[in-house]
């Protein structure tokens, strides 16, 4: 693999600090194009920092972010969107009054390009553009089989379900790299299996780059294709998932250290 | 032309010559009703089978198939029968273990199957099936990956792609179509396997056309009726009804988006023909129950009101009996307000003839949405006789009986009280196993369809009253009739299941399982909390309603002259569902007695010997076949007092 034109993004020597509190001290990686790339780390260790460094949300003080080549300025959150980014969050955070349906159709919100007088009025193209629009929307519900909550209320979804849409809504953005923030927390075995199982395919059938942070090791370590490890704030492991569950400091840290 | 019609293909070729550019297909996809023509149909089906041939299957080879019900996949059926193979279809929640015994036994070549989870369950048990050659796939998401030199794109094979010699194909294809007749083998069906294991049941084009026939001469179906065919593939009712029916009147079939959707779907078509289990109606009626519970006080008023109305003329009305002025005008009047709203959201309001059969149903059921002003029936039918034995004929609607037989079919009732019967649709035989072919079907064709039953005098109809080896005596020398009992008990919307033993005992007892959606509602309203079916089940207010619906049953029983000794004495509520994974139902959720009384035997023996909670562990096994335990302490409540006062009155 040719590396360098194959990364998808790059990042050198990130430090982040909030006051005091170093979040992230002088962590690089890379995330390559069409990977599965995991983040893991016990609590606090800095994960949803990174994430956040990563989707341009935190400036970090030190260090630089490249992307697609380029280096990353800083950036107005749809500037963001813009860039073929698109992520999910740790405490789901969709319009709960609003349908699943059209939860995930703001999703495209960044593909729509009439003037809101144009659509008020349901002329010169809106149409057209919200049938566009409409149709990707549904092939994402039919990809995550959401098609029995299309016309729910979210608030009124279990969990597992919600998760799944707020899903549904990053993919409607058709991104190139996919953000995803503890996708399997809270869920049982068989849902965790469900989101693998869609996580897997999104990377297979559409090509697109997954970053996720985790907490379950089993998940991770079954379907990611490079880990990084987070301690503290440190990087302290980086590799394949064999590699990442063999190294030393990684079994400390994470893993616990056994007594004997 | 009309000589001809001796296949399901030949008809369809036949449809699209008549019906040519009116719907034949609908399937909701995208969110939206696709639609597919009569002539596209048998274009699409005529290329499925060019490249069928092309793949190398030859005339009587078996090809499975397995998914939920999609068009492609009924097409690949008269694919499969246009070039002289049997289609197999079999039931898509398997686990995989599950299909190595039909796959096997009727030495499939290939399997059209639906999505990714199906290709995976047949890989993981390929080393047991040697004859599978081919897997072709309709769904390739996920597929992609594949390295699999046999696995082909259902979509690659009907648009030809890659072949070159088509027109020594269709030569072909010509060849083997001019072949078929009325004795031609038709499909091979697998039975649920109550009792053992499953059976193949061969069906010839004969059975599947000619009780198609009577169904549609019955009750005058034509073309302008439509279907929605949710029920699984391999059971015999979705192909009489989506093929054998559907073909031949030329309805237009529909498919639901996803299971989860169907009842949306439904409302959306609003099918002219239906058929459901009685469990499909009973759930209907039980989530009615529920929304009015929640209505405003108004709404509820005004639903109980007309309600009372229509169970008072609705169903004269219906059957065109005489029905007073005042009482037609209210009734129009409820019409206006609650029945036509119920029945729209219900997606019943097209529904010119509907059918209910596989158990008994609630009279009380029965008559709810019959007073409606819905067409609801009642049939009797066995995968052995192409479905249609006996059907209700219109404005003929005993709630207790079946109904008369359709044309064509003969009935007697044997010495021993069994239902026997003699008809155009009773299959040719059971596949690879002559000695069972021999004790079902005798020489001059009469079937025995393992039923007790007998013809109501009164009504000249068929009245059935159990499976007539379940029936046996207690030990005091009185019958037990247990499916009697457990219908009983079922009706009420809280059980969702019971098994009542007692065959050679001194008194009966039962299992019961109860209904998650209906208890777990009425838990919420009574602020019952529970974590899991488990807890809730073994809840001491979930022991009180059942045992409250036991008494019930208990002194309705009590009334029976035969069946006062059938009463419950004592119960115990199951700490798992009985599912079809586990096999102690079959797919199409019928208990299977012997397999539950072992399983369950710690359990049945405590019933017994007057303990008052028993430890069990139970094996469980997961969706995708894995295995694990539950355990659990089951309580057993004694209905004694009860059971003494019922047994004095």
């Amino acid at each position: 693999m040719n590396q360098n034109s194959d990364k998808m993004m790059d990042i050198k020597n990130i430090v982040l600090r909030f006051g005091g509190v170093v979040a992230i001290q002088n962590i690089s990686f890379d995330i390559f194009k069409g990977e599965i790339r995991a983040i893991i780390g016990p609590n606090g260790a800095g994960k949803s920092s990174m994430l956040n460094v990563i989707n341009g949300f935190y400036h970090p003080q030190e260090g630089e972010v490249w992307f697609r080549g380029q280096k990353r300025k800083s950036m107005k959150p749809y500037q963001i969107a813009h860039q073929g980014i698109a992520r999910t969050f740790q405490n789901i955070a969709l319009f709960k009054g609003m349908t699943a349906l059209d939860n995930i159709m703001t999703g495209r919100f960044t593909h729509m390009k009439k003037s809101i007088f144009s659509q008020m009025i349901w002329e010169g193209g809106a149409s057209k553009e919200e049938y566009e629009n409409r149709e990707v929307v549904e092939k994402v519900i039919d990809f995550l089989e959401i098609q029995h909550i299309r016309k729910t209320p979210v608030g009124a979804l279990p969990y597992g379900l919600q998760k799944r849409v707020e899903l549904g809504r990053a993919l409607a953005a058709e991104p190139e790299l996919l953000l995803l923030d503890e996708p399997m927390a809270g869920m049982n075995v068989e849902e965790k299996e469900d989101m693998s199982r869609y996580i897997l395919d999104v990377n297979n059938e559409f090509g697109t780059t997954v970053a996720l942070i985790e907490h379950d090791m089993g998940v991770v370590m079954d379907i990611s294709d490079r880990v990084v490890v987070m301690d503290y704030g440190k990087k302290i492991g980086d590799g394949t998932p064999d590699e990442v569950r063999n190294n030393q400091s990684v079994i400390d840290a994470y893993l616990g250290v056994s007594e004997h | 032309m009309t000589e001809n019609l001796n296949t399901l293909p030949a008809i369809l070729e036949r449809n699209s010559i008549k019906f040519g550019e009116k719907p034949a297909f609908r399937e909701k996809e995208f969110g939206i009703w696709q639609s597919w023509n009569w002539r596209e149909v048998h274009e699409h089906v005529n290329n499925m089978s060019l490249g069928l041939i092309n793949l190398g299957i030859k005339e009587g080879e078996h090809i499975c198939i397995i998914g939920r019900n999609r068009p492609h996949l009924y097409w690949s059926i008269i694919a499969a029968q246009n070039v002289g193979a049997i289609p197999t279809p079999l039931y898509q929640d398997s686990v995989a273990q599950e299909m190595i015994f039909p796959i096997s036994h009727c030495s499939a070549k290939m399997a059209i199957v639906e999505n990714q989870e199906q290709v995976d369950k047949l890989l993981e048990i390929k080393k047991d099936i040697t004859s599978l050659k081919n897997i072709i796939y309709l769904d390739p998401r996920g597929l992609r990956n594949y390295k699999n030199n046999n696995l082909y794109s259902l979509n690659d094979v009907f648009t030809l792609k890659n072949i070159e010699n088509v027109s020594k194909l269709q030569t072909e294809l010509k060849n083997r179509q001019s072949k078929q007749n009325l004795d031609t083998k038709s499909i091979l069906l697998y039975t649920s396997g109550t009792t053992g294991r499953s059976k193949g049941v061969v069906l010839s084009n004969r059975n599947v056309i000619e009780s198609g026939k009577a169904g549609i001469v019955f009750d005058n179906i034509n073309s302008d009726f439509s279907l929605i065919c949710y029920l699984p593939m391999a059971w015999v009712g979705d192909f009489a009804f989506s093929m054998g029916l559907g073909l031949q009147s030329g309805m237009c079939i529909c498919c639901p988006e996803s299971s989860e959707t169907l009842h949306d779907d439904m409302r959306e078509i609003g099918p002219s023909y239906f058929f459901g289990p009685p469990r499909f109606f009973e759930s209907l009626l039980t989530s009615v129950n529920l929304k009015i519970d929640d209505a405003s006080s108004v709404k509820r008023k005004l639903f109980d009101y007309f309600m009372s109305i229509a169970k008072e003329n609705g169903e004269k009305i219906l059957e065109n009996k005489s029905v007073g002025l005042v009482n037609r005008i209210k009734y129009f009047f409820g019409e206006l307000f609650i029945y036509g709203p119920l029945k729209n959201r219900m997606g019943l309001t097209k529904t010119k003839v509907g059918y209910t059969a596989g158990e008994a149903i609630g009279p009380e059921i029965f008559q709810f949405f019959r007073s409606l002003g819905i067409n609801l029936k009642q049939l009797y039918g066995q995968t052995e006789a192409c479905v249609f034995v006996t059907c209700q004929p219109d404005r003929q609607v005993h709630p207790e009986t079946v109904g008369v037989p359709v044309s064509g079919v003969e009935l007697k009732i044997s010495k021993t009280g069994e239902v026997l019967y003699r008809s155009p649709g009773s299959f040719v035989e059971y596949f690879k196993d002559p000695a069972n072919t021999k004790k079902t079907k005798d020489k001059e064709g009469w079937v025995s369809t393992g039923d007790a039953g007998f013809i109501d005098q009164e009504t000249g109809h068929l009245k059935i009253i159990d499976r007539a080896k379940d029936v046996g005596k207690l030990k005091q020398g009185s019958l037990f009739a247990p499916k009697y009992v457990e219908n009983k008990l079922k009706f009420y919307p809280n059980i969702l299941e019971a098994v009542l033993f007692g065959s050679g005992k001194e008194y009966c007892v039962a299992m019961i399982n109860i209904d998650l959606t209906a208890v777990g509602n009425w838990a919420e309203k009574n602020n019952i909390s529970y974590a899991s079916y488990q807890e809730l089940a073994g809840h001491p207010e979930v022991y009180k309603m059942v045992a409250e619906h036991i008494r019930e049953v208990n002194s309705s029983l009590s009334k029976d002259q035969n069946l006062s000794n059938c009463q419950i004495r004592r119960f115990l509520v199951l700490h798992k569902e009985l599912d079809p994974d586990d096999g102690e139902i079959t797919r199409t959720r019928k208990v299977r007695r012997n397999l539950v009384s072992d399983k369950y035997s710690d359990l049945i023996k405590a019933l017994y010997d007057g303990s008052k909670e028993i430890y069990t562990e139970t094996e469980v096994t997961y969706e995708d076949g894995r295995k694990g335990k539950i355990s659990a302490s089951v309580k057993i409540q004694e209905l004694k007092e009860t059971f003494e006062k019922a047994e004095v009155a």
